[in-house]
């Protein structure tokens, strides 16, 4: 049986074989690897960024450096965490896991797969290049909004776009080969309604990403050609609106978030059952709270934009769409307390980052509930009270979820168990750290702190203070995720069972641990 | 050395007190201002409303979930239970959420008709959005001025001491009347910036080559700051709004003065 | 070899996603006329259209509505540029003729396109121009200035609620681009 992670320690010769492998791999596992591997170390550069915004905001005044150099650190973290960060991270899982839990050999198109990967670095070099262009990098927020972007964007925004462009054929080839993987790979007796959550979760993502990306696409094509090529498309002067922008962007944006919340709540949906030693309450109703939730975030985009003078049908119509989109949500939450209730629960760090999850989470989504009510809304959009609201959706939600998995899966992956007191450190001082950076940005929103700001009057000082020293514990804490990661790949820990879990259920679990490199060749019993 | 503690305890907050005199309470705001006219009244309350009915609810599903962390632990020894669904269930915690959803779509829905209100006017102030400054226009009453943030480069660069209103201060405030129906039309010069003054209750995105609008009819004399709220370049956290709110007297006496030092009629 | 769960190809799968992705990315271009479209129809972002209607010949005496006039100069433009009159009391149907006063300040030929948007929004498909500077760019000489005129009237269905409305014109630099193809005239005359 091979070693899935050879790392390939001799002579050059050995090197050369190790980049030859590493690059031109089409094994799910191998590709797995490379986007997890990948997400993490953008991870740790996106939360540079955001610790550098943290610093700056630490104190009211100029301290570290200029509100230009803010507004494009402001732009890349976001970036830099949305496509290279979560994005690839739930796509490595999906690579990793979706074969095995559906008995399938790899994924259906093995080549494309090396392709999707392998678009992703270099759109990371793309990106990054910008901060050391003529002019700036970007400074006009993930957002990119016309005319700022277009007649008042620095060069490096063309840059920008060619790597939006790449990032989203990557994401469009990843879920065309998930769609594909999961309709026709299933190993006979496994029918739709029998297979594993995290692959609906991932199924309807996928369908989203087709659904959406290309709206991006065209939208920062038009950008381009406004800038370049005289046409008027965002800007009023030639008969355009930068109205439109907005809507061809969120469009894209709102069910973009649902894309990256989605494999989350199906990682949550695989671990809370295995450490409750119960099968997962409602299968049924969740995986029609899933189709409900992408079909709902179609038509909710303009709550985004309530606050650009859109017309009162407008205003009333979205209003109760966003509303309506909190109750398959709930549904979903209620199911995972519900598969808690009379379990026999346990408490290991996927367990941990699952449960914060929850609560959490859900946190992120009555402050979403709130953003809702156009009226308030009026108040709230543009603050820190939406930083707040968002961030807890992203961080100790769709974060959360990632670091569940990994934590659930690093033994099948690995082979051999991490360190589970590091794992409950990283936890403890994750959640903290979490907590007090953004909670804080709750109550700075509702005091009247707008958001994008590289500094701040007097009144907000204070929590401002404690969200920066929240924001670099957190960052501290991820240190020992990398580390328990680090040793986990180098084989230090105890030797993980077939099983690893308990409560454990699903064909992946069948597999040793580390499974072979090429698994399931042929189709595993299942009924 | 309880007697100490408790000393120094009443020494730190009064000394906090001494550093910070006005902005001791400010400092630690954790809510939206109540503010100063009809509608940012109603968005107070329809605040206040949904986020108690959402703690109501989190206190309930998550008290059930803690529960269940602590009742059902396998250290415990319990045996896990082997249900896993329930179709009324299912639907009960479906529509009841759906049902507290129409109690509050209600007052908003009713909010939000009034926001669009604008008809009667008494009088109308154009607001347009440059990178980085606000300019204000008077139209019936021929004023016209640019009103820019005016804390000293000093303060900014950490070489004097911040004052109280450090970048929420401006040279030439917007001045209004109170108890009169205010339209505002807002519209930019370059990008789209949005003019968000919290005690008013109005955030309109400003949009370059289109006019939006909004109205406000202020209850109380006072000073009213905002700041911009729509990412529009560098300078962006440093271009405030300043309202101020006096009497009718007071600011027909204000506008006979402006007018008289300004063009009448230009729009460069 | 690998065994098939599923009714449709891989193959035919993904030429299908294939298809579907190109077109939502034609349907973000498609989006441009779309959105005028349902924006001009629904009226709802105060853009006035194009066309240039046949002036009115009946008047609601009933209804008085308040017409403000609004100007702005985008990016700084060296211009003078104000209505000749800052608004009017005006019944729907009367045709009104409105002179906007403009100067080319600067020491070099320019050419401007004026925008008009209109608010509330929904009131912007009742304002029916039949004769507007703002149909085609127009080009001043250094120091030239030009009295421009409108000839409008407001559409008797204007809705009753809306009382007052404001038609603001922004003049945009446009020298030396092509008449845009978004912003061309209609010279068909529609019936108002």
């Amino acid at each position: 049986m091979e070693q899935v992670l050879d790392l390939g320690h001799s002579a050059p010769r050995g090197l050369l074989r190790f980049i030859k492998r590493w690059l031109f791999t089409t094994n799910h596992k191998e590709i797995g690897t490379l986007y997890l591997l990948f997400s993490l170390l953008m991870f740790f550069i996106g939360g540079v960024f955001a610790l550098l915004i943290r610093a700056e905001l630490f104190q009211p005044g100029a301290r570290l450096f200029n509100p230009e150099f803010f507004n494009q650190m402001t732009t890349l973290h976001g970036l830099v965490m949305l496509f290279l960060a979560i994005m690839p991270a739930f796509s490595g899982f999906a690579n990793w896991m979706i074969p095995l839990m559906i008995g399938a050999p790899d994924m259906a198109m093995p080549r494309m797969n090396n392709w999707a990967f392998w678009i992703l670095p270099v759109a990371a070099i793309l990106l990054f290049s910008t901060l050391f262009m003529d002019g700036s990098a970007p400074n006009f927020g993930w957002t990119m909004y016309a005319p700022l972007s277009t007649t008042y964007g620095p060069a490096s925004t063309d840059y920008l776009i060619l790597a939006i462009h790449l990032m989203g054929l990557s994401s469009l080839m990843g879920a065309i080969n998930i769609i594909v993987t999961i309709l026709n790979l299933r190993t006979p007796g496994m029918t739709m309604m029998k297979m594993p959550i995290f692959c609906w979760s991932w199924l309807v993502t996928a369908f989203l990403l087709i659904g959406v990306m290309p709206v991006l696409a065209a939208a920062v094509t038009m950008m381009l050609m406004d800038r370049h090529f005289a046409t008027s498309f965002f800007s009023a002067a030639g008969g355009g609106d930068p109205l439109l922008y907005q809507h061809l962007f969120w469009f894209f944006g709102h069910p973009e978030v649902y894309i990256i919340i989605l494999p989350a709540f199906g990682i949550i949906s695989q671990i809370i059952p295995t450490f409750s030693r119960k099968k997962l309450f409602g299968y049924r109703f969740m995986v029609y709270a899933l189709l409900a939730i992408a079909f709902l975030s179609f038509i909710v985009w303009v709550h985004h934009m309530f606050v650009t003078g859109v017309p009162l049908a407008a205003e009333l119509f979205f209003m109760y769409t966003t509303m309506l989109i909190a109750v398959p949500t709930g549904v979903k939450v209620f199911n995972w307390v519900t598969t808690m209730y009379r379990g026999a629960i346990s408490f290991e760090t996927p367990m941990l980052f699952a449960l914060a999850f929850v609560i959490l989470f859900t946190i992120g989504g009555f402050s979403g509930v709130m953003l809702a009510m156009v009226p308030a809304d009026f108040q709230y959009q543009d603050t820190y009270f939406v930083v707040a609201h968002f961030h807890y959706v992203l961080v100790p939600g769709a974060l959360f979820g990632a670091i569940a998995g990994a934590y659930y899966w690093l033994p099948k992956m690995t082979g051999v168990m991490y360190n589970e007191r590091l794992g409950q450190c990283h936890f403890w001082l994750s959640v903290i750290g979490v907590n007090l950076t953004f909670f804080p940005m709750h109550f700075l929103g509702l005091a009247g702190m707008p958001r994008r700001i590289a500094d701040y009057s007097l009144q907000f000082a204070n929590f401002n203070a404690i969200a920066s020293l929240g924001a670099f514990i957190f960052g501290f804490a991820q240190l020992f995720f990398l580390y328990i990661i680090i040793q986990a790949m180098r084989g230090k820990g105890k030797k993980a069972s077939a099983q690893v879990w308990e409560g454990a259920e699903g064909l992946e679990w069948t597999l040793s641990s580390p499974p072979p490199l090429h698994s399931f060749t042929t189709p595993p019993k299942f009924e | 050395m309880e007697y100490v503690k408790k000393k120094f305890l009443v020494f730190l907050i009064f000394f906090n007190f001494l550093i910070t005199p006005r902005l001791a309470f400010a400092a630690w705001e954790t809510n939206m201002p109540i503010g100063v006219t009809p509608i940012s009244h109603a968005i107070y309350h329809l605040h206040m409303l949904v986020f108690w009915i959402c703690v109501g609810i989190a206190v309930v599903v998550f008290s059930i979930m803690i529960y269940s962390l602590i009742r059902h632990r396998k250290s415990r020894g319990v045996r896990a239970a082997q249900f896993h669904e329930h179709f009324f269930l299912e639907i009960a915690w479906a529509i009841v959420p759906f049902i507290i959803l129409i109690v509050i779509a209600i007052p908003a829905t009713k909010t939000l008709i009034k926001m669009n209100d604008n008809s009667d006017p008494e009088l109308t102030i154009k607001v347009t959005g440059y990178q980085w400054r606000w300019r204000y226009a008077y139209l019936d009453q021929g004023i016209d001025f640019f009103s820019n943030l005016s804390t000293p480069t000093e303060e900014l660069q950490n070489q004097a001491k911040k004052n109280q209103w450090y970048l929420l201060e401006v040279d030439h405030p917007l001045v209004v009347p109170i108890h009169k129906k205010i339209r505002f039309l807002f519209t930019s010069n370059d990008v789209i910036h949005s003019w968000w003054v919290p005690t008013l209750g109005i955030k309109r995105d400003t949009i370059p080559g289109f006019i939006n609008e909004a109205w406000a009819k202020i209850d109380s004399k006072g000073t009213y700051r905002g700041q911009c709220a729509e990412l529009c370049g560098t300078n962006h956290a440093f271009m405030p709004i300043v309202v101020k709110a006096v009497s009718e007297k007071e600011f027909n006496l204000w506008a006979k003065q402006q007018a008289g030092e300004l063009i009448h009629g230009t729009s460069t | 070899m690998l065994v098939q769960s599923g009714n449709i190809s891989n193959k035919k799968i993904l030429i299908l996603l294939c298809i579907t992705t190109l077109g939502m990315f034609g349907f973000g271009f498609a989006m441009i006329p779309l959105y005028n479209v349902l924006c001009k129809n629904l009226g709802i972002n105060g853009k006035t259209d194009k066309n240039a209607y046949l002036t009115s010949n009946k008047i609601d005496l009933s209804r008085s509505i308040r017409v403000e006039f609004m100007t702005n100069n985008n990016n700084y433009l060296p211009w003078d540029f104000y209505p000749r009159l800052h608004h009017i009391q005006l019944h729907p149907g009367e045709n009104i003729l409105i002179y906007f006063a403009a100067k080319n300040n600067s020491n070099r030929s320019m050419t401007v396109q004026a925008i008009p948007s209109v608010s509330p929004g929904l009131a912007a498909r009742y304002l029916k121009k039949t004769e507007c500077f703002c149909f085609t760019q127009q080009t001043f000489d250094p120091g030239q200035h030009r009295d421009m005129p409108v000839l409008f009237h407001i559409d008797q269905h204007l809705p009753k609620n809306i009382n007052t409305i404001t038609l603001a014109y922004t003049l945009f630099d446009t020298t030396g681009l092509k008449q845009s193809k978004l912003a061309k005239q209609s010279l068909a005359h529609i019936p108002g």
